[in-house]
């Protein structure tokens, strides 16, 4: 083994039911290096990673560690912790109950002789970890829950950190992250990197690899495409390696026609008058004619998800009037806003949008159900119509409608979801967040959905981190600050440095 | 290889719980050869496994119940036992010990069975659903409280005085043909009551879109409320369901004794019931849920039961053999065994330098 090899996998093998998840695939890492491994949707990138933790077991393979003579078979993350393997996953998997140091340290507390834990030390030492990840404004006392997902993934990164680690994963740390953040994060990243830890880095930012990494490493559907230095690798290159195509230009989508549509004009189909949610969202005023995609946008915990949030129900609104289609809508429960043809996909697919191990034709025809009554259950020939009918429209790629959701990609399941609101037919989408977490490809396709059903005349919030994804979907963009709507920007001023300048502050024009 | 994928899924999901059932019944033709044997006796089936399913009845309608509570609400209700004493108090005190009349009419006592049973779901369903207890310290409350109140039921007048905590018989004749049988019928009744219990049950929750809803809360709850669904509704429902359950299987253990007993009727038997959702291979964690699981695993645990009478064990030394049986089966339906297994798989493929 090469002394400046940290971890190399060869010939790794595994199967899902029915699916061939990797087949052999290698990958190697050096000291000091940072790695991104990228692919598509369903690639394999999670698979390796949860192979190479030991959340999976592989079919067959090796996986060699530096300093460790023999090959390493990982039965838990515990164990691939151990030799010195840490990993942050895309999702937060830490107990928002209990206190951030107590999240850190958990299952290690620090003990006195009697093997009392020594709060004092582990606040202590919590502290100085998140110092480590420039986290110092953190009270180390205080529930997990009580802060931002950021900061909890921060906290999640500087947990992995804390470990003695040789090589460090982190699973699209950069998806919940602000800008500000995602720089924070990379200088830890440098900081680790000239200590000698290897980090894999999986996101699907490309600009974000040309910054920090070293090496980029490309699956496809499941199997290795290469490993390239990313100075020899162009990112137009790069993403067709991963499409295995050439690049569909994502800026080639907008409809130019489409732009000049005046909506003004269109009969208004939401309009807000001062609606609030306490703590979260200062009173607001929104008209939203019909057939307009418009656009939120604003930093984290700008409130741009609790907007969406409280039109729809979701939350509670304190305050205000909510008219939809010129009527009263008492939305205090997501059932009312359904009925009235509202549609939501919450930002968090996990924890608010994915039923587990109910099906994908159970998960996609749930919505419907729920409005029509428990008395009129759709007939099983009807779901298994809407069921092909929209896994076939959204190219939604599983074995069977019967496939339990989650046993798909990220991205397959997102589709299920943008299926299921489409399936109650809905005059208003609200959509947050749609393409967090989920590869090229399958942006692009969530894109042109959008301006193609806003081309048949459906009404579309959406909510994006990305600011040029934005730009090429909405033809309206409210930013908001602070939990307060700060301004409008419209078709002619959407340009990246006026939204950047109206998100960062200062006065709209 | 093609056949393993065009087996259907339920199937797969009842082939441990059969397993485990068939295991118990050969084991105990083993132990006690004449275990399937049926002869007729006093003009009705006689036999180890016609007592297995009749004395099952009631342990199979109490685990449809919570079965339905674990599968929406992550939580069980130890209540079962108790709620069914305190329905049978009901039925019996009202249709009092005349020799020659009710002194209600029979359906009226048994729907005020049912009724009570309602009752009792609807407040653990209002403290678990509305007030988020948990549900086993929500139901703790009826656990103790409801023998309590099924002895206050049971009251009878001594001497001038109304004296609670009597054992109250019913001596119409024909109250014993719903424990026992129907004129010119060889198979016990409850086990019909049971069967067409399951069948209703069955039809409600797959006819309607009951059965998706209390999944979908079970498995998510935010994500439930968020496309529409009221969770606190269908949780509450799912305990009513639960109470009415409890019900029936008090009317029908007070039917086998003609009798109300607050102390005996339904003893440990919402352990028996959990443990039935268990064996049925449903998680406890609630979400997905197979009512024929159910009804296989407390079919299971009555061969269990029977076949350690048969062997001779007395009935308090039975929960220790119950116990090592059900830690086995528990055992081998669990994730972590079938992890091993699929390890130790791994393991000899890698052995042999099989790379499939």
């Amino acid at each position: 083994m090469d002394t400046s090899v940290v971890l190399s996998m060869k010939g790794i093998n595994m199967t899902f039911p029915g699916v061939k998840a990797l087949s052999d695939v290698s990958f190697s890492l050096r000291k000091g290096e940072i790695h991104a491994l990228m692919g598509e949707n369903g690639a394999g990138k999670s698979t390796l990673i949860k192979v190479l933790t030991g959340v999976h077991s592989m079919d067959s393979g090796e996986i060699r560690v530096d300093g460790i003579s023999h090959p390493v078979i990982n039965h838990s993350p515990e164990e691939a912790q151990k030799v010195g393997i840490s990993t942050v996953y895309q999702e937060v998997n830490l107990c928002p109950n209990i206190s951030v140091a107590e999240n850190i340290f958990i299952g290690r507390h620090p003990r006195n002789v009697f093997g009392a834990v020594r709060w004092g030390e582990m606040n202590r030492r919590a502290e100085l970890a998140l110092g480590r990840v420039g986290l110092e404004s953190v009270d180390v006392t205080k529930s997990l829950g009580d802060y931002s997902v950021a900061i909890q993934q921060m906290v999640a990164i500087a947990r992995a950190v804390d470990f003695n680690c040789k090589v460090l994963i982190l699973d699209e740390p950069t998806s919940s992250l602000d800008d500000k953040e995602v720089d924070k994060l990379f200088e830890v990243m440098r900081r680790l990197k000239e200590k000698g830890v290897g980090i894999i880095f999986v996101t699907h930012f490309l600009e974000q690899v040309y910054e920090v990494c070293d090496a980029i490493t490309v699956l496809r559907n499941g199997e290795l495409v290469g490993r390239f230095d990313v100075k020899d690798l162009p990112r137009v290159q790069l993403v067709a390696k991963m499409l295995g195509h050439e690049f569909d230009d994502l800026a080639s989508i907008r409809v130019p026609e489409y732009e000049k549509k005046a909506h003004t004009d269109a009969p208004e189909i939401v309009r807000a008058i001062g609606l609030t949610h306490d703590g979260t969202i200062k009173p607001f005023d929104l008209d939203i004619h019909k057939g307009e995609v418009i656009g939120l946008t604003g930093l984290l915990g700008s409130g741009r998800s609790e907007l969406a949030r409280t039109l729809y129900g979701a939350d509670q609104p304190d305050s205000g009037e909510l008219y939809f289609k010129s009527r009263r809508l008492k939305a205090n429960e997501p059932i009312n806003a359904m009925k009235a043809g509202m549609a939501f996909l919450p930002e968090d697919r996990k924890e608010e949008s994915i039923i587990g191990d109910l099906s994908i034709r159970e998960n996609l025809v749930i919505a419907l159900q729920a409005k029509t009554g428990v008395f009129k259950l759709l007939p099983i020939a009807t779901q298994n119509e809407l069921a092909d009918k929209y896994i076939k429209a959204l190219s939604i790629k599983a074995p069977s409608p019967e496939t339990p959701i989650n046993q798909l990609s990220g991205g397959n399941q997102q589709k299920v979801i943008i299926g299921r609101w489409l399936i109650t037919n809905p005059e208003f989408l609200i959509l947050d967040e749609p393409t967090r977490g989920i590869d090229v490809g399958t942006k692009t396709e969530i894109q042109k959905l959008v301006l193609k059903l806003a081309g048949e005349g459906m009404t579309i919030m959406f909510i994006s981190s990305e600011i040029d994804e934005m730009l090429r979907t909405v033809n309206r963009l409210c930013v908001l600050r602070d939990g307060m709507k700060v301004g409008e920007l419209s078709n002619v001023d959407l340009d990246r440095p006026r939204v950047m300048a109206a998100i960062a502050g200062g006065k709209l024009l | 290889m093609k056949k393993l994928h065009f087996k259907n899924i339920v199937r797969m999901q009842l082939f441990l719980p059969l397993f485990a059932l068939c295991l118990m019944l050969l084991i105990n033709v083993i132990i006690t050869p004449s275990f399937f044997k049926v002869s007729i006796m006093n003009g009705v089936l006689y036999g180890y496994t016609i007592d297995i399913i009749n004395r099952a009845s009631e342990l199979i309608i109490l685990a449809v119940g919570m079965t339905l509570v674990v599968a929406s609400s992550k939580g069980t209700d130890i209540s079962v036992g108790a709620v069914s004493a305190l329905s049978a108090a009901v039925c019996v005190r009202l249709l009092g010990s005349s020799y020659d009349a009710y002194a209600v009419p029979l359906a009226v006592a048994i729907l005020a069975a049912l009724g009570a049973g309602l009752l009792c779901g609807a407040f653990n369903g209002f403290l678990v659903a509305k007030l988020k207890i948990q549900p086993m310290v929500a139901t703790l409350i009826l656990f103790t409280a409801g023998r309590g109140i099924a002895q206050l039921i049971s009251a009878r007048e001594i001497n001038g005085v109304m004296v609670p905590g009597q054992i109250l018989y019913v001596r119409m004749e024909d109250y014993k043909r719903f424990g026992g049988f129907l004129p010119h019928v060889v198979i016990p009744t409850p086990v019909f009551i049971a069967i067409g219990f399951v069948l209703i049950t069955w039809l409600l929750l797959n006819k309607t879109a009951l059965s998706l809803y209390i999944k979908s809360v079970g498995i998510n709850q935010k994500a439930g409320r968020l496309v529409g669904l009221n969770s606190t509704l269908i949780i509450f429902v799912c305990y009513m369901f639960c109470g009415v359950c409890s019900g029936l299987a008090g009317f029908i253990s007070s039917s086998r004794i003609y009798s109300s007993d607050a102390n005996n009727i339904g003893l440990n038997m919402e352990l028996d019931a959990i443990l039935a959702v268990a064996l049925g291979g449903n998680s406890l964690g609630g979400g997905k849920f197979s009512i024929a699981g159910s009804v296989i695993g407390a079919i299971t645990i009555q061969a269990l039961t029977t076949g350690l009478y048969a062997m001779g064990v007395t009935a308090d030394q039975l929960p220790v053999y119950k116990a090592i049986v059900v830690v086995l089966i528990v055992a081998i339906q669990s994730e972590e065994f079938k992890r091993w297994k699929s390890l130790y798989r791994i393991h000899k493929m890698a052995g042999k330098g099989v790379t499939e």
